[in-house]
């Protein structure tokens, strides 16, 4: 007796891949990127002490520049202790250390420590007066497109970093600082050579 | 005419004359606040975080305000003061990110969205109408499946007889 004869065995047809699963799948790996990618800038934190003073670009206020020159980089000033002093003419507590930063920069200008005022959010006609109105004659710039606190993440004014002669952030300070504790990080800084 | 009569009417004319010819002048340098808020509604405020620089009641908001202002008594656009206020304090100050670089991503985003939404709905109803009809063919196919198959049954039988 002879075999019956199977039917051929019909293969399963290929699923075909839609063009809304494409879509799909596109859609939701772009976003998982962009959230990657945000995740990935959220890693990058504030310059902190004991790291490395991020450089930037500057353009003094007439009139304020440092050594004649009306634009500079943090990299040109290294070498030197720098204090960087972010402020803002309608921050009613820089209006308490500006006085402070005044005085300090006059006792410290011939050994080696440079002053430099970032005037943040504020309206240049607002910052020359301020500077006026307190006799500020350290290096002052504006923030331009606040590209530099954007690097240094500031919360706020008045914040100050203090940056050794290696560039390296030596002391970070949120809100004004008095001139007690200014005199002793500047006198320490010098007498360490950094 | 005598000169006591063209002094009369002629010094009054001329003075009338220029006092209207400064107005046009005076009243372009007036801005109002609302022409102010008009440009600073799409600004934000540099230290309080999302709140329109219109409506924003810090000293630093005023001065924005103010700085608005004189733009404006200058003739300058909104467009102007706009692009003045992004060189000055950055992009972050726009209340609508400009549609360039990764900013564009919040323009196309949304768009994004709801085509995957409306793809996966369509999806879901597709599915849905799908399974329905599978139901309603496997009910048939039940019914045909319990008929006895005597085509099936003769065929063999005739092949065992051979």
């Amino acid at each position: 007796m002879s075999e019956i004869a199977q039917p051929p065995v019909k293969q399963p047809a290929k699923e075909k891949v839609s063009l809304s699963s494409i879509l799909i799948w596109v859609i939701v790996i772009g976003l998982l990127t962009v959230v990657g990618l945000g995740l990935l800038d959220s890693r990058v934190t504030r310059p902190e002490a004991g790291a490395e003073a991020p450089v930037f670009e500057m353009q003094f206020f007439d009139g304020y520049e440092w050594q004649g020159r009306p634009a500079v980089s943090l990299e040109d000033m290294q070498g030197q202790i720098v204090v960087l002093n972010f402020w803002a003419s309608w921050c009613v507590e820089c209006r308490v250390e500006a006085d402070v930063f005044e005085q300090t920069w006059r006792k410290y200008a011939d050994q080696g420590v440079v002053f430099l005022g970032i005037a943040y959010a504020d309206v240049e006609p607002n910052s020359i007066a301020y500077m006026e109105e307190f006799n500020l004659t350290y290096p002052h710039a504006p923030d331009l497109g606040t590209d530099i606190s954007e690097i240094y993440e500031i919360t706020g004014v008045p914040e100050t970093f203090i940056i050794d002669k290696s560039g390296e952030i030596a002391h970070v300070q949120i809100g004004p600082i008095n001139e007690a504790q200014l005199d002793s990080i500047l006198s320490q800084l010098v007498a360490e050579g950094g | 005419m005598n000169r006591s009569v063209k002094t009369d009417y002629l010094i009054p004319l001329l003075v009338l004359f220029f006092f209207m010819a400064a107005l046009p002048l005076a009243a372009q340098t007036v801005v109002t606040d609302d022409q102010v808020n008009e440009v600073a509604k799409d600004l934000y405020c540099p230290v309080c975080e999302n709140t329109p620089l219109d409506v924003c009641a810090t000293q630093a908001c005023a001065d924005w305000r103010e700085l608005i202002r004189e733009k404006l008594g200058q003739g300058q656009t909104e467009a102007e003061i706009h692009n003045y206020f992004v060189t000055q304090y950055g992009e972050s100050v726009l209340a609508t990110p400009q549609p360039r670089g990764f900013n564009l991503l919040a323009w196309v985003f949304p768009i994004f969205a709801v085509l995957l939404g409306g793809t996966i709905f369509v999806r879901y109803i597709h599915g849905i109408r799908i399974a329905a009809l599978e139901e309603e063919l496997a009910a048939e196919g039940g019914a045909i499946a319990s008929e006895p198959n005597d085509y099936i049954s003769r065929v063999e039988a005739e092949l065992r007889e051979r």
